[in-house]
């Protein structure tokens, strides 16, 4: 099937100074697409240029060189924004509207009809989990977290084929942003697919299906999140874990090869040695010695790996 | 286009009211009935005449004090709380939205001018001027003709400039074209030929307000012609399409940083 977002070549640069302007470029050359149907994690610290490219794609913001497409047709195509969904990062709306007012205000944007309205921004508000004493008090009474759940329902109100969440679990507490997460996944699984920016790791694990990862505005990494982890496992080696050595036989170990590491565990000693090659002399002194083997694993390089920027690639 | 723009109009006139903008027909409502009842005792005879005079021109400034600061905050509010990000992600053109914007203000200004219209008469109607309550109308109507357009100049200054500076410039504009066709007598009797030009370019430029301007005649029991309706209508609807276009222009190729 056909990729739902294609990105190719997009770059913006702002300007800067009010009397001698220069040119900051914000996103760099950045070319990605997005298969339909997952969750997609769109990574990168503060500044990376993750909001930049979604307003890009949300048509707020026009970029100095390249383009994109969402669903087949290009970002100025105002026809297919009625098939997409976006939340804003700290979304902010008419704080002289309740929940219901604003839900039934987006609706008659995309031309629903009054009942369909009406019953689809209660299953929302439901679904954001909203209590229902809130859906007709005014917004500009809510907290960051409840303005955040409504940000959430808007953008769902037409059933969008494709919804753009800038940070949706900032500003939610721990229970909200588990219950945000549930409602993603259930997204996926009625076949939305998710495009999320987001810098909170754990999130990004236990939804993502693939991710793209931007460092100071260009694209760093791209694929399926599992792929790119277990990608550079070499790197990592692996892991022996054991117990009831003495410390004769721990110095033996460190001996053994070049670029062995050992540190203590709560349930003994850790053993990292970078090739497959060192793993059966390790064994063997475990063996010789008295001690017992735990466990043998190759060491994956961690999502916060990739995320952080190292002083080298710096 | 009515799919997006009629939502937004509504929208804009549901805001103007919870902003309470609407609380300055109650200050109108005090003065009119408060003229009324003292000039039945002050004046001899004049009572309906001064009532319209003040009425109209307390409804013209009212008026206009909506019009700039309501208008210069129907596009930059919108920037400023960043409810545009939610906007156009939909299916909203720029130019519906800032028709959609403008019409919802001057919807909501009809009503203030209704209202005020329908106050005033009852006033003239305590004083026993029947007939000065039934003509003050088409006066009204040019005086919402006239807030149309401070409207759209406020709403096309704040498309580029920051509210604070479109509030001057628009009652810059209001002040001036109050003047602009006197200005224009003036230069041509002055002699100067760069006087001239500098006066006729901002006759054409800017708007020629004094089309829009009874109160006297209004005050003195006459009508307008249907001509001057007419002429001033067409007028008010032509300047205002074009402050609208400039608008959309300028709005399209902004960026929502």
């Amino acid at each position: 099937m056909e990729n739902i977002v294609e990105i190719e070549g997009l770059s913006k640069d702002y300007e800067v100074g009010f009397w001698r302007k220069r040119k900051v470029r914000a996103l760099d050359d950045l070319s990605l697409s997005v298969k339909p149907g997952g969750i997609f994690g769109f990574l990168g610290g503060n500044g990376a240029g993750k909001t930049t490219t979604i307003k890009i794609l949300m048509g707020l913001l026009f970029p100095t060189e390249g383009s994109a497409k969402i669903l087949g047709s290009p970002i100025d195509d105002v026809k297919m924004r009625s098939r997409i969904g976006y939340c804003p990062e700290n979304p902010y709306f008419y704080d002289y509207l309740t929940p219901l007012e604003l839900l039934d205000y987006f609706g008659q944007l995309f031309g629903l009809d009054a009942s369909v309205r009406s019953s689809r921004s209660e299953d929302l508000l439901n679904a954001v989990g909203l209590e229902e004493v809130a859906w007709k008090r005014q917004l500009r009474k809510f907290s960051k977290g409840m303005q955040q759940r409504v940000g959430l329902a808007q953008a769902l109100i037409n059933e969008p084929e494709i919804v753009f969440l800038d940070e949706p679990m900032s500003g939610l507490d721990p229970v909200g942003r588990r219950e945000i997460r549930e409602l993603i996944a259930g997204l996926k699984a009625k076949g939305t697919t998710v495009f999320m920016s987001t810098h909170i790791l754990s999130d990004v694990e236990a939804l993502c299906d693939e991710v793209a990862i931007l460092r100071k505005g260009r694209l760093f990494a791209t694929g399926d999140l599992q792929e790119l982890l277990s990608r550079d496992a070499s790197r990592g080696g692996f892991e022996i874990i054991a117990s009831g050595l003495s410390p004769a036989a721990i110095a033996q170990i460190e001996a053994l090869s070049k670029g062995a590491f050992v540190s203590g565990k709560p349930n003994g000693i850790a053993i990292e040695v970078a090739s497959e090659d060192s793993i059966e002399a390790v064994l063997r002194t475990i063996r010789d010695n008295s001690g017992t083997l735990i466990s043998v694993l190759p060491v994956k390089q961690s999502l916060e790996d990739l995320f952080v920027e190292t002083p080298a690639e710096n | 286009m009515t799919r997006t723009v009629f939502p937004i109009i509504l929208n804009t006139f549901r805001e103007a009211i919870r902003d309470r903008i609407l609380y300055n027909l109650v200050i109108f409502a005090l003065l009119v009935i408060a003229s009324a009842i003292l000039l039945k005792d002050l004046t001899d005879g004049q009572e309906g005449r001064t009532i319209v005079n003040i009425g109209l021109t307390a409804m013209l400034f009212f008026g206009v004090f909506i019009a700039i600061f309501a208008g210069v905050g129907l596009v930059s509010k919108e920037i400023e709380k960043r409810t545009v990000y939610s906007i156009f992600s939909k299916p909203v053109r720029r130019s519906e939205f800032i028709i959609g914007k403008y019409l919802g203000l001057c919807l909501t200004l009809a009503l203030n001018v209704a209202v005020m219209g329908v106050g005033l008469t009852l006033a003239l109607v305590f004083v026993g001027s029947n007939t000065l309550a039934a003509n003050i109308w088409p006066a009204l109507f040019l005086i919402f003709l006239e807030l149309m357009i401070i409207t759209g100049v406020a709403m096309l200054f704040s498309t580029f400039s920051s509210p604070a500076l479109s509030a001057l410039l628009s009652f810059l504009v209001f002040v001036i074209g109050h003047l602009s066709s006197s200005l224009r007598d003036l230069g041509a009797t002055l002699g100067s030929q760069v006087t001239k030009v500098v006066f006729d370019a901002i006759y054409f430029m800017l708007p020629n307000l004094s089309l829009f301007t009874f109160r006297t005649e209004a005050a003195a029991g006459l009508v307008p012609s249907r001509d001057m309706l007419g002429y001033s209508a067409l007028y008010a609807l032509l300047y205002i399409a074009v402050l609208l276009g400039v608008a959309v222009m300028v709005f399209q190729r902004r960026n929502f940083k």
